[in-house]
């Protein structure tokens, strides 16, 4: 681990990062988590707050993963994951579970992403203009639909490249439209200003996170 | 008497067309009408143009389709799977035309055709690939690209209950995209896994009304497995 190693703080692992967005999701948001780290977040929201989860594949009040023995074969995420289903709960047609999306009805989405931009533009979905087989499935729509967009992703690459960039070098997902950004070092406001620090990890100085990041950051007045 | 209800597969899939664009149901493998899927290998129309969220997984079904090349064009939202393979194979070679198309903006398409409506105005894939070379407009301040209405000439539709009318219910998340294609499709053909008599589905339960429905099925498999 370098960065224990040569400085002195902690990055967050990945159950502490979901955990960290988690406290941020208030009672009586209509949530997307995407696919992948994102829809961790849920095992973090307690069931007494009432946090409605959406499933792009027709599901609103979606629950936990069923013990095994419990599985429902009809019952599945946009990560074709076996899911359960809320009190309360309902399904819809596909049309009809976009319309959640792209018709502004839903409080929060959180993806993760390749590369977020200064200027909120998100590229999550294809790492170069010819890849083999694209596959881009409802991300632009919850990227372009939904009221508010949070990314949640490692603030590097694994070689220590910055995921927060200037300008997008990736194809984009949508322009404009990340509010928030949360990284295993640090929380990030997207605004008129650039990137704001709201966040950061034990030990982190806003110097050493400027060092690993692409774009400016910006202190919080 | 109107009954909707086909006693064969052969009378389920009589009359497609080679070059119909054929419009298939599920997500993942709920909701997928496989068996008709399979009826359509049989029946052997081709030079398909296909529109579903997937491309297919293994060497069955849809993916069966393509392989034994019967696929010109796949239109969907992400053609990736567990098992991708024959759909890569012929994309890498040039052997079939992939339209990609953003998830909502797919079901949405769908759903303009079956309501009439030539095309519509969205937000989705402006300022990306999806967005380049379509037409632009701005409605209170904000920019939409303009998106056509996607009709098939056979829609592939699995049902949970249907009647003889053709009145159609789903089970659980494998509602997704088949209500919108039974709408979307000059003739939508369903499978069902029950047959009702006419007045037993309570009709504040039916989601799909008969009039979107023209030939239906019994096909009683059991459980979706496998994605």
């Amino acid at each position: 681990m370098p960065d224990t190693a040569v400085t002195d703080f902690k990055p967050l692992n990945r159950v502490e990062m979901a955990a960290r967005v988690a406290r941020d999701i208030p009672e009586g948001w209509y949530v997307n988590l995407g696919i992948g780290i994102p829809t961790g977040i849920a095992d973090h929201v307690p069931l007494e707050r009432e946090v409605i989860f959406h499933s792009e594949n027709g599901v609103l009040g979606m629950g936990p993963a069923p013990p095994k023995d419990k599985i429902d074969p009809w019952l599945i995420n946009a990560g074709k994951q076996y899911v359960t289903l809320r009190q309360g709960g309902s399904f819809c047609h596909h049309a009809d579970s976009f319309s959640m999306i792209r018709g502004g009805h839903l409080d929060l989405c959180v993806l993760g992403a390749f590369q977020v931009a200064e200027n909120g533009d998100i590229a999550n979905w294809a790492t170069s203009e010819n890849d083999t087989a694209p596959a881009v499935g409802g991300a632009m729509d919850l990227a372009a639909g939904a009221k508010r967009l949070w990314v949640l992703m490692d603030h590097t690459t694994k070689d220590g490249t910055s995921k927060l960039v200037q300008r997008c070098s990736y194809p984009l997902t949508a322009v404009g439209a990340v509010k928030r950004v949360y990284t295993n070092l640090a929380v990030l406001d997207v605004t008129e200003r650039g990137f704001v620090v709201l966040d950061m990890a034990p030990g982190l100085t806003f110097e050493t996170l400027q060092s690993r990041t692409d774009a400016p950051l910006h202190r919080a007045s | 008497m109107i009954n909707k209800i086909v006693q064969s597969m052969a009378d389920a899939m009589a009359d497609i067309k080679d070059g119909s664009t054929v419009l298939i149901g599920g997500f993942g493998a709920v909701g997928q009408p496989n068996a008709l899927i399979e009826g359509l290998i049989e029946q052997g129309a081709t030079d398909l143009i296909v529109a579903a969220n997937n491309a297919g997984v293994g060497h069955v079904g849809l993916a069966r389709l393509m392989e034994l090349g019967r696929v010109r064009k796949i239109i969907c939202s992400f053609p990736r799977s567990s098992d991708p393979v024959v759909f890569e194979t012929l994309y890498r070679a040039g052997k079939i035309e992939l339209e990609i198309v953003p998830q909502g903006t797919l079901a949405e398409r769908m759903r303009a055709a079956g309501a009439g409506v030539p095309a519509f105005f969205t937000a989705t894939g402006v300022g990306t690939k999806m967005g380049m070379g379509k037409e632009q407009r701005e409605f209170d301040g904000r920019t939409y690209v303009m998106e056509q209405a996607l009709a098939g000439d056979v829609g592939l539709v699995e049902a949970w209950e249907a009647d003889r009318w053709g009145n159609l219910t789903f089970k659980e998340s494998g509602r997704n995209f088949n209500p919108v294609i039974a709408m979307a499709s000059k003739l939508s053909i369903v499978q069902t896994q029950h047959v009702r008599e006419l007045g037993e589905i309570d009709p504040d339960h039916v989601v799909t009304p008969g009039i979107f429905v023209d030939r239906v099925l019994h096909v009683p498999y059991g459980d979706p497995t496998g994605f």
